[in-house]
């Protein structure tokens, strides 16, 4: 959710971005005033196109689609030249122009084809709807191959990266009753394993425990760590605080035991739910805690 | 459905990541205490609440939830919502409860997730 913006903007951006010139067929099937409607028949049937740029002089003169010469058909007028049934006056587009502008022509006029003219009214291209898809799927596919390429680095790293046991460590501090920071180190936690190519099932167990392993040290402490410690077949989690400890373990551990103060329950916290939370998500879970000294709450998550 | 469609069942009022209102809503939950969200919110669900600070935007950034209804007309800090447009949170408001909203979201076919 946080990282990527939706393919849907990425198009709205891409169509401001690039130019006709980057997106225009250059190789242009036109027409010369003077031929034939029926030369014209033969040509869109032969590239399998509905429309042609009429040309003279190599400047553009009109434009002449398939309804022009359905008509001609119709009033038996096969034989005249271009130059009776062509559009004159025509909406064309500048190599400099930004894409988007195609794209509002598209939806203004409803033609299936554009012109593109340099200042001189000379043609150097046309522009369909079919050369605005092509290039914005390529310009994605770009996108996408290096954010691929990155990831693929990222999942690969214990792969390339030689030596008798390879780990990762990731390092956080949490500060007591700091709730707007809450969840920092589980979203940044969550982020690298999913960089790093971790099942979508386990990065999710990972986020929930932490989230709930952090705000505990939030709430209850006065400070700590949290510390995940990723190896190529799992993740290993300390969740430490430098006190008060927890008086009874074992009746922390019970569903719906709390000692969270009544300020905090309004914020929704201290359900008594969160070590629960922790020990459905983990693998293995281990509560240790010194009155005065601690807290340490070890995770493990298996990634294999 | 999609998030968006919340927003008209709900007549409500989005105020952050409305850019990300696309998303399919796959069920909903209901409830004030963060630990049940954590522990039954599932990914696409729509969570509604009437808890209004910061740590609702980081649960809903952990759990991928598509969209958070805040209910009762509580509006959040700016801080909330710039961290919510930041994430791509949308978080709609509304006036009504939260049974009301639920009704509302459960007759136009969203259910729950147990």
């Amino acid at each position: 959710m946080d990282q990527q913006p939706s393919s849907v903007s990425r198009v709205q951006e891409l169509v401001y971005e690039l130019t006709i010139n980057e997106v225009m067929t250059r190789e242009v099937v036109t027409i010369s005033p003077w031929a034939s409607m029926r030369d014209l028949k033969n040509l869109l049937r032969d590239h399998r196109i509905s429309g042609v740029p009429v040309v003279e002089n190599e400047r553009l003169v009109g434009i002449i689609s398939i309804e022009n010469l359905i008509q001609a058909l119709e009033e038996r007028n096969i034989d005249s030249p271009v130059k009776e049934h062509m559009t004159t006056s025509v909406h064309s587009l500048h190599p400099d122009d930004p894409l988007v502008k195609a794209v509002n022509f598209f939806a203004l006029f409803g033609y299936g084809r554009f012109p593109v003219v340099q200042a001189d009214n000379c043609l150097v291209g046309i522009i369909t709807k079919g050369d605005i898809l092509r290039a914005t799927l390529r310009q994605m596919e770009v996108a996408w191959q290096s954010e691929e390429i990155h990831r693929y680095r990222a999942s690969h790293i214990f792969e390339d990266i030689e030596s008798e046991q390879t780990s990762l460590i990731l390092r956080y501090n949490i500060k007591p009753q700091d709730f707007v920071r809450g969840g920092e180190a589980s979203s940044k936690i969550k982020r690298a394993l999913e960089r790093l190519g971790a099942p979508p099932a386990v990065v999710r167990r990972v986020a929930v425990a932490v989230y709930e392993g952090e705000t505990n040290v939030i709430i209850h402490s006065v400070g700590g760590e949290v510390s995940a410690e990723i190896h190529p077949e799992q993740v290993i989690i300390d969740i430490i605080d430098y006190g008060p400890g927890i008086p009874d373990v074992e009746q922390a551990m019970q569903p719906g035991y709390s000692t969270a103060p009544d300020w905090i329950r309004e914020l929704g916290f201290g359900a008594g739910m969160g070590l629960t939370n922790i020990k459905n998500c983990a693998d293995i879970m281990k509560l240790t805690s010194k009155m005065d000294e601690g807290t340490h709450l070890e995770l493990t998550f298996k990634l294999q | 459905m999609k998030a968006s469609d919340l927003v008209i069942e709900l007549h409500a009022q989005v105020v952050a990541g409305a850019g990300n209102l696309d998303r399919e809503v796959t069920g909903g939950y209901a409830s004030d205490l963060l630990s049940c969200v954590m522990a039954a919110a599932q990914p696409g669900n729509v969570w509604i609440t009437l808890q209004a600070h910061m740590n609702v935007i980081a649960i809903a950034v952990l759990l991928d939830l598509s969209a958070v209804v805040i209910t009762e007309g509580v509006h959040p800090d700016a801080e909330v919502l710039a961290r919510a447009e930041e994430k791509g949170v949308p978080v709609l408001l509304c006036p009504q409860g939260t049974f009301s909203a639920v009704a509302q979201l459960a007759q136009a076919g969203i259910g729950g997730v147990r």
